[in-house]
């Protein structure tokens, strides 16, 4: 006999008179708990040193209570010098500044950041630069070790004693719920050490699940994860902004007649105005043409579930929920799936949701005149928004349409140079505002498919003079030389850098 | 011909509904420097569309600006300003009499000469909005060659009419008084704006009527109002086919240098000519509404 | 023209511009502008501010200025409202579109 190939076999034993070293006696046997009394507790068992990298999730978006709660204590414990990867932050997260200045925090990697901790970071806060991933290309950081996270503190609206957590729960109590916990299921797999902060204990098992109990090592029980207002608006409502709904017209129509159209097509919509407007409008073609979807992706609305539960489109794959309808569905319709970051728009990972796309409709806070698109920093070069799914979608999908208007106010968003590049222009197709619409000249089958369907084409240079004669053409931003921040693509090389803004007067 | 399917409102002292007012593909665009002006800012709304008017471009919309009327005190210092930034339509409000229009008129004609605008290159349409502008509409059309039409302004002539905006009944008269004005003075007749923006079907039900009545359009309050109507006055497939074959045969008609054209040997009347020409031409298909 | 009181014209609404006309503590033209979109576009601001008021014949004001992404003929039309107030005038020299 050859057991050789039997890996990790051991000795093997003829006879059945074996008593495993690892049985507790039965009088003995009761439920095991991770549960902790404290975040202080958890910190401490997780053996949290300095120099460490721990990580957030931003289910709970401007309503986030667990960074703050989180980063004060271990400040109280007197860590310093640690790297803090949130899938995403927001404006809640202004406390973090004191936090950098006390030099508990020296790095950050993050989506996004708003608010006065991304003015403060671009006005030269940080030593070293801030680190801005999209989505899939963070799950693929982590997945592949490159973004190593020791310790994941990961807020959950349910949990049981030992870890199974969910971004809602079945019983009647009422409690917070975020719907789908798609990027923090990555960091839970991946780190050395996850910690599940919950507000709500509910019984084992606590199925269905979004992260799995294997991947919990402690459990802490908390008043409040967040202010309910913040981590959802009760419904994402449509715009009623006549620009928004005639940037939406045009976008639905490209869409239309762009080849892209047809039964059994997949699609994501963004979470801006006009591109959820988008949805209302394609979702009347859909009907009038009896054309269904076989599946949509991404951040979802309340809008894709309407049009999910009006049979209009067959699959849910959601790996952020924006509202309560999208939560509610995520928990009571069979076909809602809740699925990680890596799933979602992984590079690596080359099965990648993204890559199944027929189209994306994603908003800009800048495009220009080579396609490029900035979702990042405004006008003024201060870091105010987030890479969040753009470029992984843009480049997965085989249509990326990206919905701006013209101008807002007094600022032009068709420019000559975004201030940073977040989306590469070779994989925006079409950009569509309130007053033209432009196709990438790489793409001559959707200009000929659209010319061929009357849709008034014009060029993106044509956009940019007609912005200009609007409202002028702006002076340059200034930078100092100082880098506070990079860009990072899908596959985590540097696409740019963000540098502190110069607001120096001068006389 | 000038398509007026829709005029849109432009409260004339928000700077952000000027600055965007030419997007939404509105036929005419009219600048408000009346009702939606408080008395405060009369002076401040006048700097504000006389500035836009001089330096931004709304073609091909036909820009309107709706003055306050001569006996306010205001109109005639909104016509010192407005006319010389030349728009193509003065609007004016609360018209009673012929006697109004002749009246502002005359202060148009004085402006141009003296800034040396072309006289009579200042249209004016007139909004009438009560029981007595109503019975006077006949003479309000035929009062200046400049008018390009007349319209009705409902909110004022229903108060006027001791009654209140309902499903219409209560405008049926001085609708069709207005339109049979101005089609009997050979200019557009446009109706009032209907307020409820978040009500479509009432919106399309009330467009749907004056459309049949014979208006040119309708004045709208938010752009997204404009859409609807135009699909609305959008002729039919069938009718475009239609209008196309007739004016096919006119134009082979006239080279043929023969004084009669037939379709399906029928002959073609004058009317059914014009009307072929109007529906092409509202269909976008100009081009196609020549005879030669 | 001689400012003779303060006035204001103009809101904060966005695409708005307030302006304030005050009379002058010194001679000639002081302009405080307080701009979203200062980086980009305050220069071109204060120079339409000081022009309409020159053109006008304002030779000393001192103007506050709070933008909120005013188009320039909106800068102009409320500094010549807020000029035509301070000074108690309503004379204003329209001029013709060529």
């Amino acid at each position: 006999m050859d057991i050789s190939k039997i890996q990790n076999i051991g000795k093997i034993n003829f006879n059945g008179e074996y008593t495993p070293d690892c049985v507790t006696p039965k009088s003995e046997v009761k439920m095991p708990s991770k549960v902790l009394p404290s975040i202080r507790d958890a910190i401490i068992a997780t053996g949290l040193k300095d120099g460490m990298t721990i990580s957030f999730h931003h289910h709970f978006r401007n309503g986030d209570y667990i960074v703050n709660m989180v980063m004060d204590e271990i400040a109280k414990l007197g860590i310093k010098d640690l790297t803090v990867a949130a899938s995403s932050l927001a404006s809640c997260h202004a406390p973090l500044i004191e936090h950098i200045k006390n030099g508990v925090i020296t790095h950050i990697e993050t989506s996004g950041m708003r608010g006065e901790l991304a003015e403060a970071i671009s006005r030269g806060l940080m030593e070293t630069p801030v680190v801005f991933r999209s989505h899939g290309g963070r799950a693929d950081a982590i997945a592949n070790d490159e973004l190593h996270i020791d310790v994941a503190f990961l807020g959950a609206p349910s949990c049981d004693v030992l870890g199974n957590a969910n971004g809602y729960t079945r019983d009647e109590s009422g409690a917070t719920m975020c719907g789908s916990l798609g990027y923090a299921k990555v960091d839970a797999e991946y780190s050395d050490c996850a910690v599940v902060i919950t507000d709500h204990i509910v019984p084992y098992p606590n199925t269905p699940l979004a992260i799995p109990a294997v991947h919990v090592r402690y459990v802490v029980e908390v008043e409040e994860l967040g202010d309910p207002e913040g981590i959802m608006s009760g419904a994402t409502r449509y715009t009623k902004n006549p620009k928004e709904l005639m940037i939406a017209k045009n976008a639905a129509n490209v869409i239309e007649h762009s080849g892209y159209f047809y039964d059994g097509f997949a699609m994501q919509m963004g979470s801006g105005g006009a591109a959820l407007a988008t949805a209302r409008f394609l979702r009347e073609k859909m009907e009038e043409k009896n054309i269904k979807a076989h599946f949509a992706l991404g951040g979802i609305t309340g809008q894709i579930v309407e049009m999910h539960e009006a049979g209009l489109i067959k699959k849910i794959l959601d790996v952020q929920s924006f509202d309560l309808t999208a939560a509610a569905s995520l928990m009571n319709n069979r076909f809602h799936t809740q699925i990680d970051g890596c799933f979602y728009a992984g590079y690596d990972y080359k099965g990648a949701a993204v890559n199944a796309l027929d189209f994306v409709v994603l908003s800009a806070l800048e495009i220009d005149t080579d396609f490029n698109v900035n979702v990042l920093t405004g006008s003024d070069g201060v870091i105010r928004g987030a890479i969040g799914g753009h470029p992984d979608t843009a480049a997965g999908a085989k249509m990326s349409v990206v919905v701006a208007p013209l101008t807002r106010g007094r600022i032009p968003t068709i420019v000559d140079k975004v201030n940073t590049v977040v989306t590469p222009g070779i994989t925006v197709d079409v950009v569509v505002t309130d007053q033209g619409i432009a196709v990438n000249p790489n793409r001559p089958d959707i200009i000929e498919r659209l010319e061929g369907a009357d849709i008034l084409l014009t060029d993106i240079e044509s956009l940019k003079v007609r912005a200009e004669k609007i409202v002028g053409k702006p002076d340059p931003i200034k930078y100092k030389d100082r880098v506070v921040a990079l860009a990072l693509y899908r596959d985590n090389s540097i696409i740019d850098v963000i540098r502190e803004v110069d607001e120096d007067e001068e006389e | 011909m000038r398509l007026r399917r829709t005029m849109m409102f432009v409260p004339g002292n928000n700077p952000g509904m000027i600055k965007d007012a030419g997007i939404y593909g509105a036929d005419c665009i009219m600048f408000d420097l009346e009702d939606s002006v408080s008395v405060n800012e009369k002076d401040a709304a006048r700097f504000l569309v006389y500035s836009a008017l001089m330096t931004l471009d709304y073609s091909p919309a036909e820009i309107v600006v709706r003055i306050n009327d001569l006996s306010s005190g205001l109109g005639v210092a909104d016509l010192e300003a407005i006319v010389r930034a030349r728009p193509d339509v003065i609007r004016l409000p609360k018209t009673e009499a012929a006697q109004d229009v002749i009246d502002c008129e005359r202060e148009i004609e004085r402006i141009e000469k003296e800034a040396g605008i072309p006289i009579g290159s200042t249209g004016m349409m007139a909004a009438i909005e009560s029981a007595e502008g109503v019975l006077n509409a006949p003479e309000i059309a035929k009062s200046s060659k400049r008018l390009i039409g007349i319209a009705l302004g409902a909110e004022d002539y229903v108060t006027d009419l001791k009654t209140t905006r309902s499903d219409g009944t209560e405008l049926a008269f001085a609708r069709g008084m207005i339109v049979n004005a101005a089609r009997a003075a050979g200019i557009d007749a446009l109706d009032t704006v209907y307020s409820d923006v978040s009500n479509e079907e009432g919106f399309l039900a009330e467009a749907t009527i004056i459309k049949k009545m014979g208006f040119s359009g309708k004045s709208v309050i938010n752009p997204r109002q404009i859409d609807p109507l135009h699909r609305l006055f959008k002729p039919s497939d069938k009718d475009i086919e239609k209008a196309r074959n007739i004016m096919e045969a006119i134009r082979e008609a006239n080279a043929k240098g023969s004084g009669v054209a037939s379709l399906n040997g029928k002959m073609i009347d004058k009317p059914v000519v014009t009307r072929s020409k109007y529906l092409l031409e509202l269909a976008g298909l100009a081009e196609e509404a020549e005879e030669e | 023209m001689k400012i003779i009181k303060p006035a204001v014209a103009g809101t904060l609404e966005s695409s708005d511009i307030q302006i304030r006309v005050e009379p002058a503590d010194a001679p000639g033209i002081e302009i405080n502008l307080n701009s979203s979109v200062k980086q980009q576009f305050g220069k071109k601001i204060i120079q339409v501010i000081h022009d309409t008021l020159e053109e006008m014949g304002v030779t000393d004001a001192y103007v506050e200025a709070v933008d909120k992404g005013a188009l320039d003929c909106a800068v102009k039309a409320r500094t010549a409202a807020a000029a035509y107030r301070a000074a108690g005038k309503e004379d204003y020299e329209w001029r013709v579109r060529p």
